[in-house]
């Protein structure tokens, strides 16, 4: 099967702080993936090398083959960890953005999604809740046809409910052509829904496992094996 | 029936003993017609895959079958379901047992127990 996403001996330093460490990794088509680990671990760092927002120290990462820039932000869809849009804006006019913007965006996606949430398309962004804001970009994001999504703690600031939603926009918009990579500690919450587990600490990738083996060959939940390799 | 995953095992495996049990209680009868896989998984808030892994093993215990074009269906075959429905059965009276046995009960007496609750219960 073709991955859609490789690091060979990828390094990043920060000035004093070695951020991610010769990372070798890949990860294929068609998966829904958790890259899981304590704060600080490195996931941003890996998703934003992903995103060409910053240059690797040394070593490679590669979208379907090529190195981040113009040609693979066509085929990622990457929602950040802060939010980056105009609050005067309405929700009409970042779809209308984003449309623009992305060749691959759908827009009968995004105003099926926003009326299945009962979220307004004609209110600014700066009049909704923290909560909801969340769900708008996450629907901008999924509502892109994006061979890979990169969502950074897409769950992290909204209330269980609202979990459970993203989560089933997640398994509802699943596609066997893409991948999607969670980034999150909630891991719990997700572990359903995921194919594939990487944990990352200090840089390092400590484990790739399925779901599945981890709970047949440890008789635990991932949630439970995190707490244990991570217990402070 | 509500979708009730415990987190210690394998989901996979419970999302195969969660389909024998809608289909064994009639909730999917013989001959009917299964949702597809991203209805289901979307209704266990599971990962497609791993719902497309559990019906893939269903098909080869000869409980589903697939038709090329118009999706997955249970099998027709009633003695097939009465089987599995038997060995469910069994399960939950080895464990009735096993528990009874826990408390210090035999066999006889956890019978002559469960024929006075059910008395009193009527």
């Amino acid at each position: 099967m073709e991955n859609i996403l490789e690091c060979q001996n990828l390094v990043k330093f920060y000035p004093k702080c070695l951020a991610l460490n010769s990372v070798n990794l890949t990860v294929p088509k068609g998966k829904i993936v958790g890259l899981l680990g304590p704060n600080g671990s490195g996931k941003s760092t890996l998703i934003k090398l992903a995103n060409d927002l910053i240059q690797p120290t040394s070593g490679k990462i590669l979208i379907a083959g090529m190195e981040p820039g113009i040609e693979t932000k066509k085929i990622v869809s990457y929602l950040p960890e802060r939010t980056y849009l105009n609050d005067w804006m309405t929700v009409n006019d970042m779809i209308g953005f984003f449309g623009d913007f992305y060749q691959d965006f759908n827009k009968s996606k995004a105003y099926d999604m926003l009326a299945r949430l009962g979220v307004n398309p004609s209110l600014r962004l700066k009049t909704m809740s923290k909560g909801t804001k969340e769900k708008v970009q996450l629907i901008l994001v999924m509502s892109r046809e994006a061979q890979l999504y990169l969502l950074d703690e897409p769950i992290g600031g909204v209330d269980p409910a609202a979990r459970d939603y993203i989560l089933d926009t997640i398994i509802g918009n699943y596609n066997p052509e893409a991948t999607v990579i969670i980034s999150t500690h909630l891991i719990a919450d997700v572990e359903k829904i995921l194919d594939e587990v990487i944990f990352i600490n200090q840089g390092n990738i400590v484990l790739v496992s399925t779901v599945d083996d981890i709970r047949e060959n440890e008789n635990k939940s991932v949630d439970a094996l995190f707490r244990e390799v991570f217990k402070c | 029936m509500a979708w009730n995953l415990k987190s210690d095992r394998p989901i996979y495996s419970q999302l195969i003993e969660h389909i024998e049990l809608l289909i064994v209680s009639g909730i999917y009868p013989a001959g009917s017609k299964l949702p597809s896989v991203r209805d289901l998984a979307g209704e266990a808030s599971v990962n497609p895959n791993t719902m497309q892994r559990a019906l893939a093993q269903l098909e080869n215990d000869g409980l589903l079958y697939s038709q090329r074009t118009s999706g997955r269906y249970v099998t027709e075959d009633v003695d097939q379901i009465m089987k599995i429905k038997n060995g469910l059965a069994q399960g939950l009276i080895k464990e009735f047992i096993e528990n009874m046995e826990n408390l210090g009960y035999d066999v006889k007496q956890a019978i002559q127990l469960l024929e006075r609750t059910i008395e009193e219960e009527k």
